[in-house]
C-alpha cells in the first residue's frame, strides 16, 4: 500500500516539474506575442496596452507564480488569439481526445489478445502464418495512412460511414461512437499488431515451460492451459507495452483527428502552435502530460496487482 | 528448423524492400525524371501514363519524381535523427551508467519522464518552441529520441561495469574514457544496432506524422507525410496520390523492421 502512495506522490511531483518546464520553455523563447498579434506596424502605445491585458508587462518570475497558481485552480489564463479563457476553449475538446484514446485502447486489446491466443494455439499452422504476416505488415502502417485507407475503403467505396460526418457526443452519443470507431481502428491496428507479436512470443515461450507440461499432464485441455495458466504469465511483459501504447495513442489521436475531421485537442493544438498562442499550447501540453503520467501510474499499479513479486516503489 | 529458414527469409525480404525504396530515393537526390517542383496546369491530376508512371498531383507535378525526392527527405531526416539520438544518447548513457551515483539518479528521473512521453509529442513541443522547418524538425526529433537510447545504453553500462574484462582493464591502468568507449562500447554494438533500426523506423514515422500535420517539412519541399496530407482532398478521384507515398512509407518501414528481426542482426 505504501508503494502505491509513493508512486502517486511521485506522479504528482512529476506533473509539477513538467508544468514548470513547460512554462520556462515558452517564457524564454524569443518573440513578442503582442507584436505577433498586432503586427510590426503597431504603435508602441497599443503594444503596451495589449501587453498589459495579456499580462506580459510583469517580470517572468511574477508571471510564473501567477500561472502556477492558476494551473492549480484549473485556470490556464486567456488565449491570445481567441480572446477567451483557455479552460473554456479546451474543456469540451479534452473529452473527445480522451474518448478516442480509450476507444483505441480497448480495440487494441480486443483485436490482439484473441488473435495471439489463436495463433499460439495453432503454432506453425497455416492460420498462424497468415496472422503473422498480417501483423508484420499492419505494424508498419502509420496510423494517419491507415486512417486514409480506412476512409477510402470503408467511407468512400463501401459507404459504411460518411467521411467528415463527425457528430458531437453532446448531440448524439450513438452516432458519435459509431463514427469514432473508424479513427479508433486506425490508431488501434498498428499497436494491436505489436501487442499481438509480444503476446504471441510470450505464449509460445510459456507453453514450453515445465508448469505448462504439468498442467497438461493433470488432464487440462489446451484451452484451459492457455486461459488459466499461460495467459497471465505471458501478459506481464505486455502490460508494460500497453502502458507505453496508451501514451502513444494520445499522440496518435492528435494526428488522426486531422484525418477524420474530429474537433479534439489536436486541431486546437496545431492552430495554436501556428498562431504562437502560447497559453493554449501550454495548457494542452500540461493536460496531455497529466494524461500520460496518470496512465503510467495506473499501469504501474496494475503491474503490482498482476505480479505481486514486483516490489512496489522499487525499480 | 523451419524457424532458421524463416529468419534468413526475413533478411532477404527486408533487404529487397529496403533497396526498392532507398535506391530510388538516393537517385532522387541527384536526378529525377521531371523537376519535382515544376507545376504544369495541363497535367493537373493527370492519370498514369508512359511519361508519368504514377500520374501527376493537384499542381501537375510528376508524382514519381516527388516520391523519389520525398523519400530522400524522409530518409535523411530519419538518419539524422537517429545519429543525433545515438551519439548524444550513448554519451549520456555511458557516463551515467558507468559512474552511477547521484548525477545518475537525477538524470534517470528526468530521462524517465521524457521517455514516458510519446516522441511525436515531444517533437511537437520542440517545434512549437522553435518553429517549423526542415532543420528545426531534425533537431526536434533528434532530441526527442535521445531518452530511448540513454535508457538502453545506460542499462548495458551498468551491467558491464562490474564485469571481469572491465576490472582487468582498470587494473591494467586504462583510463575511464578508454574503458567506456574502447572496451565496453564495441560489446554493446549489437544491441545498439537493433535499437538503431527500430529508432530509425520510429523517426521516419514521426517525421511523416509531423509533416502530415503541416508542421514538419514545409512546401514546396516534398516529403511523404506532406504528400499524404495534400492527397486527402483528392482521395475519391485520385486515391493513387495517397496510396503511392503511403505504400512507399510502409515498404520502407517494413523493410527495415524485417532486417531488424532477421537472425543475422538480432542474433537470436
Amino acid at each position: 500500500m505504501t508503494g502505491i502512495v509513493k508512486k502517486i506522490i511521485g506522479s504528482i511531483l512529476t506533473i509539477a516539474v513538467v508544468a514548470c518546464l513547460v512554462f520556462i520553455a515558452f517564457a524564454v523563447i524569443p518573440g513578442d506575442p503582442a507584436v505577433a498579434k498586432l503586427g510590426t506596424q503597431a504603435t508602441p502605445e497599443r503594444l503596451a496596452a495589449l501587453r498589459e491585458t495579456m499580462g506580459l508587462n510583469k517580470s517572468v518570475p511574477a508571471r510564473f507564480v501567477e500561472w502556477i497558481a492558476g494551473v492549480v485552480r484549473g485556470d490556464f489564463g486567456s488565449s491570445y488569439s481567441y480572446s477567451m479563457p483557455v479552460t473554456k476553449l479546451i474543456s469540451d475538446k479534452l473529452p473527445v481526445t480522451v474518448i478516442l484514446t480509450l476507444y483505441s485502447f480497448v480495440l487494441m486489446i480486443v483485436v490482439s489478445v484473441p488473435l495471439a491466443i489463436v495463433a499460439a494455439r495453432h503454432e506453425n499452422s497455416a492460420i498462424d502464418r497468415v496472422i503473422q504476416i498480417l501483423s508484420q505488415v499492419t505494424m508498419s502502417v502509420p496510423p494517419f495512412f491507415g486512417g486514409i485507407i480506412i476512409t477510402l475503403i470503408f467511407g468512400l467505396w463501401l459507404h459504411l460511414f460518411a467521411p467528415g460526418g463527425y457528430v458531437s457526443y453532446t448531440i448524439d452519443p450513438v452516432r458519435f461512437l459509431t463514427y469514432m470507431l473508424w479513427p479508433a481502428l486506425a490508431i488501434a491496428l498498428p499497436k494491436g499488431a505489436m501487442a499481438f507479436s509480444l503476446l504471441y512470443g510470450g505464449l509460445t515461450t510459456e507453453r514450453r515451460k515445465d508448469y505448462a507440461r504439468t498442467a497438461y499432464s493433470r488432464g487440462n485441455s489446451t484451452k484451459d492451459v492457455f486461459y488459466k495458466h499461460l495467459l497471465k504469465n505471458a501478459c506481464i511483459p505486455v502490460i508494460t507495452f500497453f502502458g507505453m501504447a496508451l501514451a502513444d495513442m494520445i499522440a496518435g489521436s492528435i494526428v488522426i483527428e486531422q484525418v477524420f475531421g474530429i474537433p479534439g485537442l489536436g486541431r486546437i493544438l496545431l492552430i495554436s502552435i501556428q498562431n504562437r498562442d502560447y497559453p493554449v499550447v501550454e495548457a494542452i501540453i500540461v493536460c496531455i502530460a497529466v494524461l500520460v503520467i496518470v496512465s503510467n501510474l495506473l499501469v504501474d499499479i496494475l503491474y503490482g496487482v498482476i505480479d505481486p513479486r514486483i516490489v512496489s516503489g522499487d525499480e | 528448423m523451419s524457424k532458421k529458414k524463416n529468419r534468413d527469409f526475413n533478411l532477404i525480404l527486408g533487404s529487397i524492400l529496403t533497396a526498392v525504396t532507398t535506391i530510388p530515393a538516393l537517385i532522387g537526390l541527384l536526378w529525377t525524371p521531371f523537376d519535382p517542383h515544376s507545376m504544369d496546369n495541363s497535367l493537373k491530376l493527370a492519370h498514369a501514363s508512359f511519361m508519368h508512371p504514377f500520374g501527376c498531383d493537384n499542381f501537375g507535378r510528376d508524382l514519381l519524381s516527388r516520391v523519389m525526392v520525398g523519400s530522400a527527405t524522409t530518409l535523411l531526416i530519419g538518419l539524422g535523427t537517429v545519429m543525433i539520438g545515438v551519439i548524444i544518447g550513448t554519451f549520456i548513457g555511458a557516463l551515467t551508467g558507468y559512474y552511477g551515483g547521484l548525477v545518475d539518479d537525477i538524470f534517470m528521473r528526468f530521462n524517465d519522464v521524457m521517455f514516458s512521453f510519446p516522441s511525436l509529442l515531444l517533437a511537437l513541443v520542440f517545434v512549437a518552441i522553435m518553429g517549423s522547418g526542415k532543420m528545426q524538425l531534425l533537431f526536434a526529433l533528434g532530441v526527442a529520441f535521445i531518452p530511448s537510447y540513454v535508457r538502453i545504453v545506460r542499462a548495458e553500462y551498468v551491467r558491464a561495469r562490474n564485469m571481469d574484462y572491465v576490472k582487468s582493464a582498470k587494473l591494467a591502468g586504462a583510463s575511464d574514457m578508454r574503458i567506456m568507449f574502447v572496451h565496453i562500447l564495441p560489446n554493446i554494438f549489437k544491441i545498439l544496432l537493433n535499437s538503431v533500426l527500430i529508432g530509425f523506423n520510429n523517426a521516419v514515422l514521426a517525421e511523416a506524422g509531423l509533416s502530415f500535420l503541416g508542421i514538419g517539412v514545409q512546401p514546396p519541399d516534398a516529403s511523404l507525410g506532406r504528400m499524404l496530407s495534400d492527397a486527402q482532398t483528392y482521395l475519391f478521384n485520385r486515391p493513387g496520390l495517397a496510396v503511392v507515398p503511403g505504400v512507399t512509407l510502409i515498404t520502407m518501414v517494413l523493410g527495415i523492421s524485417l532486417i531488424g528481426k532477421s537472425k543475422t542482426v538480432s542474433g537470436k
